[in-house]
């Protein structure tokens, strides 16, 4: 562990994506002390309707005369959430079965892989969108179906990792020393593949992130008035391009969020597999 | 000796992968060990010899019981344990025990030196946990290393000390039988030597009986009490080492022999030297296996595989040209 952070330390670009997104952490926890008008995530002021930025409302006011800075901050919280879901629902989902299929083999394997195939050829965000379509639009909607499109990266990758280890020498070996199958996958198989699933999970949380804020956009995620850095775009379009700062500084906090996860993410790979390694 | 060997091994045979689908192409099995009988008697060290791929680490493999039977009987003092599924055969064989010719890939990397010793024991059912790191420090000491080893990781150690440590891991399980698949494989001199003095101490101590698969011809000289060599999946020879060193009477055997690098004596020359390589091991032929390298076959090593028959006591050949050979000297005998 020390090691890992050791080697990232001296990444620039993943450091700048690990300060972010523990920068987004702590704007997601003390989101509400932090924020100068936290009553604004509900409340409307119509008297101060589409304020330009100035010192007292930093990155102007919204239609309903909302400080858009603190519903930026407040956002954080409905943004991160979101992603840890989605990404934790769909390795809960994910793992089990690349697990399976990895260890088994035979037509369970294979009914398990094709299965996984299919839902990956589908455009996840077509996908989501037909699945939030579906259901009555919402935030739990949206979150399942980012969820059920999410998993089958996951799956790939354990099952890979899965179909590697259990043909290694340590796990012929353990199976010779009477190891049972309980034990060489949970404790012996899952640790040495989850690193690739932990760099798929971190870069899973920044496009989750985007992808839920497009839905919010359609229309088919969080409904007002929850602070939605999508749902904001959205709702400013009609605003455009006079209240310029009502698209621009919810648009460029879900740029930044994302971009630090990917950063992270991308380190991390770099770490973790360096058969990619940028050559520097 | 006693007269129930601790471990015999009756016509096994081991067929490998093959496959028929639909859909898939079909592959071939491979006849991977053929009708092969083995006795290791308590206490003593039988070396198993042969080229790469014909079927050694197999045999090992099937007698651990990681692989499968495909024919044949596996007696463990006296009581039949083959013609179960892996995991009763694993349990019933916990006696033998097996290492790895790649210690090092043995050991789960993310897995303390301690954890994965300790792991053995508990699965045999060792519940305290301080007996456990007892018995792995002891261990420990019993192989040569230190007992704080039991905190560092695998890739911490070097080729000699992991022998060790798969050595600790496996006798941890107090087994009888130790399988030792390559346990010299490279190591530097020096380092083989301690490793092989390290055996025969620890079966001293143990009262272990080893089954020691190995192409190094010069320490299976060295170590084994008996020597069995294999060619593509059968037992051609077999005896007491010195005699099978001194007289190799299988033409596979001499020039296996005649082809080891020597520091002293003859180097290896002509007619003797294996030609060729190995034929393609799914083919079946009806033969014998060595028949198109063998520089004595005669017409009648291509009809059937000849038996193994006893040359001398204890001693056994499986080559017609063999007994030509022995009937010929003793008729030359009689005569005179």
């Amino acid at each position: 562990m020390i090691h890992i952070l050791r080697k990232l330390s001296r990444d620039l670009p993943a450091m700048l994506g690990l300060g972010i997104v523990l920068f987004v952490l702590v704007l997601a926890i003390l989101g509400p002390l932090l924020a100068p008008y936290p009553e604004d995530a509900a409340a409307s002021h119509l008297t101060r309707r589409l304020r330009p930025p100035s010192a007292a409302y930093p990155f102007g006011t919204d239609n309903l005369g909302r400080d858009i800075f603190s519903r930026v901050i407040l956002g954080a919280r409905g943004a991160l959430s979101i992603a840890l879901t989605v990404v934790s629902t769909a390795m809960l989902i994910g793992v089990p079965l690349g697990l399976i299929a990895g260890y088994r083999g035979g037509w369970v394997s294979e009914g398990i892989m094709r299965v996984t195939d299919v839902v990956l050829a589908i455009p996840q965000l077509v996908l989501a969108l037909a699945l939030a379509q579906l259901m009555s639009p919402s935030l739990e909607s949206a979150m399942l179906a980012l969820s059920l499109t999410y998993w089958p990266f996951f799956t790939r990758i354990v099952y890979a990792e899965t179909r590697r280890l259990s043909a290694s020498l340590f796990v012929d070996a353990l199976r010779g020393i009477g190891a049972g199958t309980s034990r060489i996958v949970f404790l012996h198989i899952l640790p040495n593949a989850l690193s690739p699933v932990i760099v798929r999970a971190t870069i899973g949380l920044g496009f989750t992130i985007l992808v839920a804020a497009v839905l919010g956009f359609l229309g088919m995620g969080a409904t007002p008035p929850a602070p939605d850095w999508g749902l904001a775009i959205a709702e400013s379009r009609t605003y455009l391009p006079r209240a310029w700062w009502y698209a621009t500084f919810p648009g460029l906090a879900i740029l930044i969020t994302v971009m630090g996860f990917n950063l992270l993410g991308d380190g991390l790979r770099d770490i973790v597999d360096p058969r990619i390694r940028r050559s520097r | 000796m006693s007269p129930v060997p601790i471990l015999a091994v009756r016509d096994l045979s081991v067929r490998l992968g093959g496959r028929k689908g639909f859909l898939q192409r079909t592959i071939l099995p491979v006849q991977a060990v053929k009708q092969v009988s083995l006795d290791l008697r308590a206490g003593e060290i039988l070396s198993l010899v042969g080229e790469s791929g014909c079927g050694k680490t197999t045999l090992g493999r099937t007698i651990l019981g990681l692989q499968r039977e495909s024919a044949g009987e596996i007696l463990l003092e006296g009581r039949t344990v083959s013609g179960l599924a892996p995991e009763a055969a694993r349990r019933a064989r916990s006696i033998v025990q097996y290492a790895h010719q790649d210690a090092g890939a043995a050991l789960d990397p993310w897995w303390s030196i301690g954890r994965t010793l300790e792991e053995g024991l508990l699965i045999h059912g060792v519940r305290n946990a301080s007996e456990r790191r007892d018995r792995v420090a002891a261990m420990l000491q019993a192989v040569g290393l230190d007992a704080t080893s039991a905190r560092r990781y695998p890739h911490e150690f070097s080729g000699g000390q992991l022998r060790r440590l798969a050595l600790a891991r496996i006798l941890l399980l107090q087994p009888r039988v130790l399988i030792l698949d390559e346990p010299t494989s490279g190591l530097d001199m020096s380092v083989q030597a301690t490793v092989l003095n390290l055996l025969l101490e620890l079966r001293e101590r143990f009262a272990l009986t080893y089954l020691f698969i190995s192409h190094d011809l010069s320490v299976v000289e060295r170590l084994s009490d008996r020597v069995a060599i294999m060619y593509l999946g059968r037992i051609v020879e077999s005896g007491p080492a010195k005699q099978v060193f001194a007289q190799p009477t299988h033409p596979y055997t001499r020039t296996l022999l005649a082809a080891a690098p020597r520091l002293t004596g003859r180097r290896a020359s002509g007619p003797s030297l294996v030609r060729g390589d190995p034929p393609n091991p799914t083919l079946v032929l009806p033969g014998c296996a060595f028949f198109d390298r063998c520089p004595v076959a005669m017409p009648v090593c291509q009809e059937a595989p000849p038996r193994l028959e006893p040359v001398a006591p204890g001693h056994d050949v499986a080559c017609y040209g063999a007994f030509i050979e022995q009937t010929a000297s003793i008729g030359a005998k009689r005569r005179a």
